[in-house]
Order: structure tokens, then sequence, then C-alpha cells
């Protein structure tokens, strides 16, 4: 150990054991944090997935969207949308669709998890696309910061699902849902998809860390107690009018009536 | 005479030895009003207007009309950090660190519909009954300039919190004047001191809403009342009220109580209004960024009307002389408001011209006895309604599962379509109604019994109608239509050709009524049948 010594007082050995120092902290960190690496799925266990996917797929799908995501003359091509498409639709409720309105309506889901996952493994083999979500990977409440997503939901989102998340119309009868209730993960895939007539906010337009904050502004919103009062909706002044109208000034009205109205 | 009676009477006394307040006292205070709730309308709209200014000369304690960058440091942390201008800045703070602030900001916002509201319906009850007629003329303009006065106070107090909701109808008001044609340009570079929206324009419109705006306001409400305590109030009829008498309570004591009562029970409305429901979260819009808007930004109620005609202006544009005027926001929002308005402050002339009618009115009309007119303020409220309808196309279609197209379309069709079939249904139901009032006066109220005279004979048995109500139901005189003279007897034409032809179309129509029972036959069913 006499090389230790030797050149203990040597002008780099400062520099050099910081950058040691530096080197081993950051090891220890990235170790200590490291995120679960993806586990691979066994090859024989995915194919079996994608087989039963396939199954639903041509019970459930195939009509509108061709028996192999082809696509057809009212539904559109699903190859290449990828399982994040298919989790958002499907998991939502959207799809399958109740009817051909314009646009699919969330509602109480007709696939289970098991059923969501297996769909979404077929639609995803069938060409690459953005990968579904879990609601523990979306980590909102950890990375995002209310007040920027607040900004950026403002920029970005307000136009069309109105300043408070609650939804507002589009032409032809299509409208932009209210993002109330809705699992963080959903949130995140509509995003980097863009269902039905949402534009896609690629990783370049909104960063994911900026997508985790809008995530936890609208759940920010959610939660917000409703300081002024009974909120009307949240929707502005056409609802304050009509309280004005029909509570304010009929009740009024009604109290004149009583003021002056004869003594019997 | 009791201690306190004659404290009362020393202190009446030394105050009347000095200004001889007694006799002026005595006469005001003993003047009659007449008695009905529609005449309590405009009451609403003046207790409105006094809790404007006490609510908000609280506001104006913390309000800093600045739009000056600041960083949110407040209490509300969704905001927390968020750049903003000192405006909103301070309306945050007014809302969440000053005790009772947000109460007093929504009852502020609440007192302001229900003063506009109260201008609508008042201004509804002066018109259906006909009370704009001389010698009120000058206080139907009063009443309309205060409307109008009172949809910009509004939209200024809209505008102040420079939220994004206000920055948005801000924008917009910087469209429609840019839309002049020509000067627009320069009147928008005038208003808001260069380009939008600058540095200058909440600053300068906080001092018209807090001090011109009120202080124009306060002369003319003034004024307004004084008209009507000279001009003595209107009646409606009756046995016993004439052109030359008013029959009521006198001012104190019955008036005095109901009317400072009915302050008060305005003031408890408004009161839990702004404790129970809330208006303008302006947290949740955020701060004004022209980058940014929302889904279904709205104006408040009374604007909405012209918001709906701007949503359903066509796209309309024309390039002239190098000059693009836009009649897309031009027509909707200056032409169109500025031929109403022009138009409802003009009316009682047009009225007077149209059926020829200079003599004073101080007894209303019932709205059926004037079915002309009353089908124009039908019409002209339909008209109004379409326009309003449109202003919130956005929600009703997410709503009522509709698309914005089929509303806006309904709207563009109905506002040129359903004015005129509103006037014509209006005035059949008027003369419908002439007809009914002409048979109640004449047989009488039917009573559904039935009953069978000795020889065999059936016969429903009608109630008559008491004196009282025989009158109220006839007093009324019907107007005849002005002869149209081509040529007098010299064979001269008449010199005001077209507008006499004109003024004769307009008063037949006028005089278009069911001829109300005249007394012979109404003495012929008396001493006749039944």
């Amino acid at each position: 150990m006499k090389f230790i010594s030797k050149y203990r007082r040597h002008k780099f050995a400062t520099p050099l054991l910081l950058l040691f120092a530096l080197f081993g902290v950051g090891l220890t960190f990235s170790v200590a944090s490291a995120t679960q690496a993806p586990t691979t799925v066994d090859a024989a266990a995915r194919s079996t997935l994608i087989a039963e996917g396939q199954q639903i797929f041509l019970k459930g799908c195939s009509s509108c969207h061709g028996l192999n995501g082809e696509g057809a003359a009212v539904g559109p091509s699903l190859i290449g949308v990828g399982a994040a498409s298919v989790d958002f639709q499907v998991a939502t409720g959207r799809m399958p669709m109740q009817d051909m309105s314009q646009q699919a309506m969330r509602k109480a889901p007709v696939y289970n998890e098991e059923e969501v996952a297996a769909l979404a493994a077929y639609v995803a083999s069938l060409a690459p696309g953005p990968r579904a979500y879990t609601n523990e990977e979306i980590k909102w409440e950890r990375d995002g910061n209310t007040a920027d997503g607040g900004e950026l939901f403002r920029n970005n989102c307000a136009m069309c699902h109105n300043f408070a998340g609650q939804g507002g119309a589009l032409t032809q009868g299509k409208y932009a849902p209210s993002v109330m209730g809705v699992e963080a993960k959903h949130i995140y895939e509509a995003m980097i998809t863009g269902p039905q007539a949402m534009p896609v906010f690629s990783d370049k337009i909104i960063t994911p860390q900026e997508k985790l904050s809008i995530i936890k502004w609208i759940k920010a919103a959610e939660n917000e107690p409703n300081l002024g009062g009974a909120p009307l909706g949240r929707v502005g002044p056409v609802t304050e009018g009509l309280l004005v109208w029909t509570f304010g000034l009929g009740l009024l009205i009604a109290i004149a009536v009583w003021l002056t109205a004869k003594a019997r | 005479m009791t201690a306190r009676e004659r404290v009362a009477g020393t202190v009446a006394n030394y105050v009347d030895e000095r200004t001889g307040a007694a006799k002026w006292m005595r006469k005001n205070l003993q003047k009659v009003f007449p008695d009905h709730w529609s005449f309590m309308l405009g009451e609403i709209a003046l207790y409105s207007f006094v809790i404007l200014l006490l609510s908000g000369t609280f506001l104006s304690f913390w309000f800093d009309p600045s739009m000056q960058h600041v960083t949110y440091k407040g209490s509300y942390q969704p905001l927390k950090d968020v750049e903003m201008s000192a405006a909103y800045a301070s309306a945050l703070h007014i809302s969440f660190d000053i005790r009772g602030g947000l109460l007093m900001r929504q009852i502020h916002h609440w007192a302001a519909l229900i003063f506009m509201a109260a201008i609508v319906v008042h201004l509804m009850r002066v018109f259906f009954t006909g009370a704009f007629r001389k010698p009120r003329e000058f206080n139907w303009i009063l009443g309309i300039a205060l409307l109008t006065l009172g949809i910009v106070e509004g939209f200024l107090g809209y505008s102040l919190p420079d939220d994004l909701l206000s920055g948005t109808g801000v924008r917009i008001a910087h469209a429609i004047i840019q839309s002049i044609p020509v000067v627009g340009t320069y009147l928008s570079f005038f208003a808001f001191g260069g380009a939008f929206p600058g540095y200058v324009f909440i600053p300068r419109i906080y001092i018209v809403h807090v001090l011109l705006i009120p202080g124009i306001f306060l002369a003319l409400i003034t004024v307004h009342l004084m008209l009507v305590w000279y001009q003595k109030h209107t009646q409606y009829p009756g046995p016993g009220r004439t052109e030359k008498n008013v029959v009521g309570y006198p001012l104190m004591p019955v008036y005095m109580a109901k009317a400072g009562g009915f302050f008060f029970i305005v003031f408890g409305i408004t009161a839990f209004l702004g404790a129970v429901a809330s208006i303008n979260p302006i947290w949740l819009y955020g701060p004004y960024t022209p980058g940014q808007i929302s889904a279904g930004s709205q104006p408040d109620w009374y604007m909405g009307w012209l918001d709906g005609l701007v949503r359903m202006a066509p796209p309309l544009e024309t390039y002239l002389f190098g000059y693009t005027v836009s009649w897309n926001i031009l027509l909707p929002g200056l032409i169109i408001p500025g031929i109403i308005f022009t138009g409802m402050a003009l009316y009682p002339f047009i009225e007077s011209w149209m059926t020829g009618d200079k003599r004073e009115h101080h007894i209303l009309d019932r709205p059926r006895n004037v079915p002309n007119r009353t089908a124009l303020g039908v019409m002209s409220l339909t008209f109004m309604i379409v326009a309003l309808i449109n202003g919130g196309n956005d929600l009703i279609a997410t709503h009522f599962d509709l698309t914005i197209n089929q509303i806006m379309w309904f709207s563009r069709i109905g506002i040129i379509v359903l004015p005129p079939l509103a006037f014509v249904i209006t005035k059949r139901i008027c003369l419908s109604l002439q007809r009914a009032d002409r048979e109640a006066v004449l047989h009488g109220k039917e009573t559904g019994r039935l009953v069978m005279l000795p020889h065999g004979e059936y016969i429903e048995v009608h109630e008559e109608l008491s004196p009282e109500k025989k009158y109220a139901l006839t007093q009324h005189e019907q107007p005849k239509a002005i002869a149209l003279v081509v040529e007098d007897n010299q064979g001269v034409l008449n010199p005001k050709g077209f507008k006499a032809k004109l003024q004769a179309r307009f008063s037949a129509a006028n005089a278009e009524n069911i001829a109300k029972p005249t007394a012979s036959e109404i003495k012929e069913i008396e001493s006749g049948h039944h």
C-alpha cells in the first residue's frame, strides 16, 4: 500500500478522490432507485396471450375493424395503433361502441382487465405502436407539479376540455369529454395516442414529465373543494345566468307579489 | 305625551325651525303610490344598485388595477409561483386571503346579474303596459340609457379580474372595436394604448368602472326617480282611477315599510346566493394570456345575446379600397345592437306617430288591449331569446346531445323566422283574450252548473261580473285608424305622400281590435234574458 501513501499529497489526488466518491454515490443511487427492469415475458406465455386476444378480437371487434384489424368501412385500421390505444379505448368502455354516433362515449367497460390486456397484446402484435401503461408507472404524485400542470392544461387542453376539465362541444356533434374521474394511465394514454377528435401530444410537444404535471393538475381540480359554494357545473356564466333568472329573480318577484297582495 | 314623544317633538321642532322641512316633508311623505307587484320590479334594480355600491367599495380596498407582472405567492396552491398580472393576483388575494372577501366578490357579482335582470323585467313591464307614453318618454329614454350603461358596466366588471375568461371577453371587445371600418384599428390602439393586451387597459377600465359609470348611474337614477315623483306613478285601470288621480297608499308609513323591508329581502337573497352558489371562480380560470382560451367561454347573461349574434354570423368579409370590412363582426357586434337600442329608445315617439295619439296617459294599458304593441314586444323578446340561446350553443350541445351546427342553423333560421311568427301568434292571442273579455262582460262567468227549467229546457247558469270588474274590462278606449288623405277637397296631393300611407297602414294595424261591449249592449243584456 505504499502506492497510496506515496501519492496521497499529489495535486491530482483530491480531484481524483472526489471523482471516485461521486461515481460511488451515483452508482449506489442508480442501483437503489433503479426501476425493476421490464420482465421479459416468456415467449410461450406471450403467444398464448396474443392468441386469446385474437379470439376476443374476432368475436367483439372484427365486424367493424376487419378480421385482421385492417379496418373496414365503419372502423379504422388498428395496425400500428399500439397497446396504449386499446387500453384507453376498451378499458374506458369507449370500445366496443354502443351505437354508430359521432363519437364513442365513456361507459362501463365491456371487457375485464385480463381481456383488455390480451386484446392489447394482439393489436400490438400486428405492428409496433405505443405501449400500454399501468397506473403504478404514472408517478404523477411524485413527479408532477400542479401549477406547471395548470399552465400546460390551459395552454393545450382547456380550449376543448374547458378551464376546469369539464369538457366542451366540438363541431358536428363531436365533443371533448370531461376529464374528471379518469384513471391516470388513461389520461396519459389519451395524450400519447390522440383518440377520436383529440390530437396526439407527442413526447416532443409535451414531455413525459409535463404530462405527469397535467395529470397532477387534473387530479387537483377533481379533488378541489368547491370554494365558492355550489359549483353550478363549473361551466361558466351560462348556469349562473340561469340561476339568477329562475331562483334569484323568480323568488324576488314572488316576494313582490306577496308584499302587494291584498289582505283577504 | 310621553317623555319619548316630548323629546322627539323637541328635536323635530329644532330641525324645522332651522330648515323649514316640516311643510315639505308633510307634502311628500303623504305622496300616494299605487300598489301592484309589477311596480316593485324597478325597486329590485335600485336595491341591487345599492348592494353593488357597498360591496364594490369593499372590493376596491384591496383590488389592484395593474397589469404589472407578478409571481403568485398567495395561499391558493394550484397557482403557486404562476406568473400573472397584479390585478389577477389581487383578485385572488381578495378571494382567499381577505376575511369575507370571496363572499363579497360573489355578492357583488350576483347583485350585478340581479340588477340587470331586474332592469329588463322592469323595462318589459313599462313597455307592455304603455307606461312610456306621454308625458314619460324622457324617462323611458333614461331607462334605456341605464340599461345600456348597465351592460357596459357589467362587462367592465367582468373584465377587471384579468382571469382567462375576462381576458377572452376583452379580446372579443377588442375585435369588435377593430371591426369598425377605417378607424377601427386606430380606435383599438387608442383604447388599449398600443397592441392588445398592453398595459393600460385594466387601469383605464377600472376608473371607468368604479368612478365614471357609477357616477353617471347615480345621476341618471336620481333624475329617473325624480321624474317618477314629479310626474306621479301610473296606475292600472279600475273604478275610481282616472287620468287625474292616483289611487294607492301613502309613502309614509305603508310604502316606507314595504320598500324598506323589500330592500333587506333583496339584500338577503343576494347574500344567500353569494354564500351558497359559486360565481365566476377566477382561481379555476387561471390568469389571462392571449395564447389561451377555455371551451365554453361565455359572457354574463346580459351580453349573452350579443355573443350569440356573433356566433351565428356567417363569415362575410369584403375588401374595399384597401380596407377589409369584417361584416361577420361588424354586423352582429355593432350594427344590429345599434339598431335595436336606437329603436328601443325612440319607440315612444314611433308609437305616438303610428297611432296619432298625442295625449297624456296615466292609466296603464292591459297588454291584450293593445295587440300590436304587445306583439311587437314579444317579437323583440323572441329575437333576443334566440340570440341568447345561440350564445350558449356549446353547452346546450353537450348537455342535450345536440350538435353545435344544428343549434347554429336553428338560430340562423330562427332569428329571421321566429320573431314574425311570434308577432302573429301574440296578436292572435291578444285578440282572443279580448273576445274572452267581451264574452265575460256580456254573459258573465261560466259556472258549469246546469239547471233544468220547469218546462224541460236546460240552461247553464252564468255568474254576472261585478260592476267593478266590468268597468276594468271596458274602460279602455279603442283606437281608430287614421284615414288616409290622398288628396284634399281641392284636389291637391297630400304632401306627406308615402309617410301618410305608411302611417295609415300602421294605424290600421294598430286599430285592429275586437269591439268592446258598448253601454247599450250591456244594458240590453242586463234588462233582457237570464
